[in-house]
């Protein structure tokens, strides 16, 4: 870290002349606390929320910056068997089965292995039931040997309401029971559930006190945490503990078009335009005929947001968490204007438009973790409806969609349009609704050219993690390639030299 | 803790009668005049209200006739509308006093009025003298009755806090190791529409509860005349007083009750039924606090070029004094021989220049980046009253709330800056090198500075502040490090008034290039 060259040019000031591009800069916005990898085994009978749990949180973890991949052992078991017969393949007494399912579990433990040292993971959720202290411990040998850190997470539920429910939600539509009536299905699931029964041992308050792990009661009315060791599984328990499963809405949207969004000047604080103000009204009415009952309503504490909500008539928050992406020296310029001023920063922006940061501005990254307590509070709360901006909304739909850091910048947030998020099964479910009234569009791509540069990466010898969200790997066998600067998106023309009329090729129109 | 007004004259504030009053005075800024149809009369259902900048804060609000309507409320932390009783469970010397002040510093340095109720205070003024442990034998009907008066004047005093003095939240400290006296609390609660939230510290280990004596028994008013072998005696008798009658919480019998169990000094702990967001992030800083000692060390980075100049934030490198004051940093952190020191750094130039010097590792948080300010960023005091008189007098006037315009309030700086502090508390051996009004927030957290205070801690150029945690409170010794460097302190002038000449303005402004 001494005298390595991107921290002494951080140190002096460049010769005039001399681009430091800013997105080279290796540093994100708050320290990486991680050191050893970090395994997250999930324990628990079927139909406990495992895999809930250990999905939601790697969306969490990947969106902070935390590279979190999830390996569900059911999926090695589905790849490695023909097809699901029926629940006597987990009955205790079953050798053949048990032979494949412990083979299915090391190879789930290689390929966590393979995530830490090959690409470059922090988090791996093992999620599997691992109710026998027999199986705890292949993985805790499993983990000293490599020096990773372990943390045990315990579903316990006893309430058979919640239990079938869940079956409802999220077995009946498994590959395991594509053929089968809903009956049966429960049926077969239930003797399943019986099979681990017999065999169950909790993780125990004496024998494993020198365990690190979080006891999940009954859906989260009582934890009992033990040995918290470090600063991510801290962050873990919080998370952990303020998440619920009541069902509800959120609703995200912009403010109305506002004065200087009418000119195509980004950032800034002007009030609302005409049409803004007609949006503001029509996003009352809407809002009354979704007759949600206790419904937050949260804004910025920019005039746009706030004129928004005055509209609707109810109270509402103001969160200064919730401003829009501060534009820095680019502040209420037009992109022909950055493109005049600043070509240098309008190109680097385009070239790593997550990273980038504007001078003496803000970049999406740091807009992700000024809005972590935001997500953390919607987390906690029930039905919400958040009055935000462009970036924001982007950076929190990012969150509840699982979506890169390549395609965050990118997410279509329309003017005049309400998305509204329902948690369904193991994700979220989206519906747009454009409120009819007409404003302008203010969604940039990426724009067009020829061929991509090549992406500079941070050095390897920097003590930091991938401080990069993305979306949870997709949970297959295969490992998926690490985007580290080989992206399947075109970057087009975003080299620093290009002509003026490339970069603003898609500038939306404007006044 | 309360931030009462200043007393001189605040025209700007952030209660509504007094904006009401100050309105007229007051020249508003084109920019926030709102442009927008009429709304003579109109009802609040077909037209929204105009709004107007508070011109402090900084903050949109709906106005009516020329004048701010109620205050809409800002994100403050604890969104409770009813307040939270906070009920300390447990044995003598498990660590109560000292989480009850510790939490009570947190909540109020993160914007949520609290303040503690020990009731071993009470019954010290009650009864003047303390004999010895058999004040609390169980069966002593005298005390007992004395006790239990003073439990409950503790209680009036809650209650007084919580609806008179506005407080948001009330600790009350006591063991209330019997269910009969919970229930009295509960009861009290229930009548006054409180939330209630109990912390238990359970703790068998020896070694820790004969540190504990030490540590904060020994100087207690309770054993000021005896010697320290026999004030042991007598507090261990006191603790075998109420362990006989201990009924810990139990995870059937009060299963519907809210509260937190800490066991074995935060080796272990039990959450039951978090009920809102006060309690979670009570819970969360309670799990993340410890007792390890440790040192902390707070520094700005060297001298800048920018403060030579005396221009305020800007992002500039050190002048040769100020690479001076790194090197002997070097040597000073060397000297201190610290193990597993870890040095934070903000993102700016000068903090990470300064660490350059160190040659440790170091880490950079852009949360301890300077207050920002705004449009008067790089401008100095004599620049910013040549340009911005009216935003100039309205910073004196509440320098804590005072929001630069396109820029942030120190209100807005400890908001930012929670994330650091809990780390903090995390970790053991820390240097931080930041910035002035950073280093006043972090300063302020340690040692329970209030809001007025906090803007005007004094916090130098080339000078250690090493704090060590020690019973109740922190340890604080300055240490300067010899290598001369301007002074970038502005005291609070005498005229705050918006009318008030140039020169009166920069009165207190200290000299530089």
């Amino acid at each position: 870290m001494n005298g390595t060259p991107i921290t002494q040019a951080m140190a002096e000031p460049p010769a005039s002349g001399e681009r430091v591009p800013r997105f080279q800069r290796p540093h994100a916005s708050v320290p990486q606390f991680c050191n050893s990898p970090t395994m997250i085994v999930m324990v628990g009978l079927p139909a406990r929320g495992k895999t809930y749990i250990s999905k939601k949180l790697t969306r969490y973890l990947n969106w902070i910056g935390v590279p979190t991949k999830v390996f569900n052992v059911g999926q090695y078991r589905r790849d490695a068997t023909r097809s699901y017969q029926n629940y006597e393949f987990f009955r205790p007494d079953n050798d053949e089965a048990m032979k494949i399912r412990k083979a299915c579990a090391l190879t789930a433990l290689k390929d966590v292995s393979a995530y830490f040292t090959q690409e470059q993971g922090q988090v791996a959720v093992f999620d599997a039931t691992n109710t026998t202290r027999d199986r705890r411990e292949v993985i805790l040998s499993f983990a000293k040997e490599n020096g990773y850190k372990v943390f045990f997470i315990e579903s316990i539920c006893d309430d058979p309401e919640i239990i079938e429910e869940n079956i409802k939600q999220v077995k009946l539509s498994s590959p395991d029971y594509i053929d089968c009536d809903k009956e049966e299905a429960v049926e077969d699931f239930l003797k399943r559930i019986e099979c681990y029964k017999v065999t169950y041992v909790p993780l125990d308050d004496v024998k494993d006190s020198h365990l690190s792990y979080i006891k999940i009661f009954n859906v989260g009315s009582r934890y009992l945490v033990n040995r918290v060791q470090d600063h991510i599984q801290s962050r873990i328990v919080y998370y952990l503990m303020n998440i619920h499963v009541t069902p509800r809405t959120i609703y995200l949207s912009r403010h109305g078009e506002s004065e200087l969004n009418l000119v195509g000047r980004i950032g800034g604080d002007s009030g609302l335009s005409p049409r803004g103000s007609t949006f503001a009204s029509s996003l009352g009415k809407y809002i009354k005929s979704q007759s949600i009952p206790n419904l937050k309503v949260w804004t910025s504490h920019m005039k746009r947001t706030i004129q928004t909500a005055e509209s609707l008539g109810v109270p509402y928050e103001q969160w200064k968490a919730l401003n829009e992406i501060d534009a820095g020296v680019c502040e209420e310029l037009t992109y022909e204007e950055i493109q005049a001023h600043h070509p240098e920063e309008f190109a680097l922006r385009d070239q790593d438009k997550y990273r980038y940061r504007y001078p003496k501005g803000e970049s999406y990254e740091d807009l992700v973790q000024r809005l972590e307590p935001v997500i953390m509070e919607l987390e906690r709360q029930e039905n919400v409806l958040v009055i935000c901006h462009q970036a924001v909304m982007r950076c929190l739909l990012a969150y509840f969609l699982d979506k890169s850091a390549e395609e965050l910048p990118y997410l279509k947030c329309p003017l005049h349009t309400v998305l509204k998020l329902t948690p369904v099964a193991y994700g979220c479910k989206v519906e747009s609704v454009f409120l009819n009234i007409e404003a302008v569009n203010t969604h940039r791509d990426r724009p067009a050219g020829e061929e991509p540069p090549c992406v500079i990466l941070p050095p390897a010898l920097y003590r930091r993690s991938r401080a990069q969200p993305m979306a949870s790997p997709t949970p297959t066998r295969a490992p998926r390639l690490q985007d580290l600067g080989v992206t399947t998106l075109s970057l087009e023309n975003v080299d620093i030299n290009r002509e003026e009329q490339d970069a603003l090729t898609t500038v939306p129109e404007h006044f | 803790m309360t931030y009462p007004l200043s007393s001189q004259s605040v025209q700007f504030s952030t209660t509504a009668s007094e904006d009401r009053k100050a309105y007229s005075a007051m020249v508003l800024p084109a920019a926030s005049r709102m442009m927008t149809s009429c709304e003579e009369d109109a009802p609040m259902e077909t037209s929204p209200r105009e709004l107007t900048q508070n011109p402090l804060r900084k903050i949109w609000m709906p106005y009516k006739n020329g004048l701010p309507e109620k205050h809409i409320s800002q994100r403050k932390v604890c969104m409770t509308n009813c307040p939270t009783l906070i009920v300390m469970v447990g044995l003598p010397a498990r660590g109560k006093t000292y989480i009850s002040k510790k939490l009570t510093r947190y909540l109020n340095w993160i914007g949520v009025p609290t303040k503690q109720f020990n009731v071993g205070q009470y019954r010290r003024e009650c009864v003047k003298i303390y004999r010895n442990f058999e004040f609390f034998r169980p069966d002593n009907e005298d005390a007992l009755k004395i006790r239990r008066q003073c439990a409950l004047t503790a209680l009036n005093d809650v209650r007084q806090y919580l609806e008179v003095e506005g407080g948001q939240v009330a600790v009350f400290d006591a063991t209330n190791t019997t269910r009969d006296r919970r229930s009295i609390i509960m009861k009290f609660a229930e009548q006054n529409e409180y939330k209630v939230f109990f912390v238990e510290s359970v703790c068998e280990d020896p070694n820790v509860i004969a540190e504990n004596i030490v540590q904060v028994k020994l100087g207690s008013p309770d054993y000021m005349d005896t010697n320290t072998e026999e004030a042991i005696q007598d507090f261990m008798k006191r603790i075998k007083c109420y362990e006989n009658s201990y009924q810990p919480l139990d995870e059937n019998i009060d299963r519907s009750l809210s509260y937190i169990k800490i066991m074995d000094v935060g080796r272990r702990y039990l959450v039951n039924r978090v009920q809102d967001h006060i309690q979670s992030r009570i819970v969360y800083y309670l799990m993340n606090i410890h007792i390890t000692p440790r040192s902390i060390y707070l520094c700005r980075h060297g001298e800048s070029e920018l403060n030579m100049k005396g221009c305020i934030g800007g992002d500039s490198g050190l002048t040769p004094r100020g690479k001076e004051f790194a090197e002997g940093l070097g040597r000073f952190m060397q000297e201190q021989n610290i193990k597993d020191l870890k040095v934070w750094t903000s993102q700016m130039r000068r903090t990470i220049q300064t660490a350059e010097a160190l040659s440790v590792p170091y880490e950079q948080w852009k949360a301890l980046n300077e207050i920002d300010a705004g449009v008067c960023e790089e401008m100095s005091y004599e620049e910013i009253q040549d340009h911005y008189p009216l935003e100039f007098a309205l910073r004196d006037q509440d320098k804590y709330r005072y929001r630069y315009p396109k820029g942030e309030s120190y209100e807005d700086l400890v908001q930012r800056l929670e994330p650091v502090i809990m780390e903090l508390e995390r970790q053991e051996n820390v240097l931080v090198v930041c910035h002035q009004a950073v280093m006043r927030c972090l300063l302020a957290y340690f040692l329970d500075k209030s809001a007025e205070e906090l803007p005007y801690l004094k916090c130098p150029l080339h000078t250690v502040l090493k704090l060590t945690p020690v019973a109740y409170g922190c340890k604080v010794e300055s240490i300067f490090l010899n290598v001369e460097a301007v002074n970038t302190h502005r005291d609070k002038p005498e005229n705050v008034n918006i009318s008030r000449l140039a020169e009166e303005a920069l009165l207190t402004v200290p000299a530089h290039q």
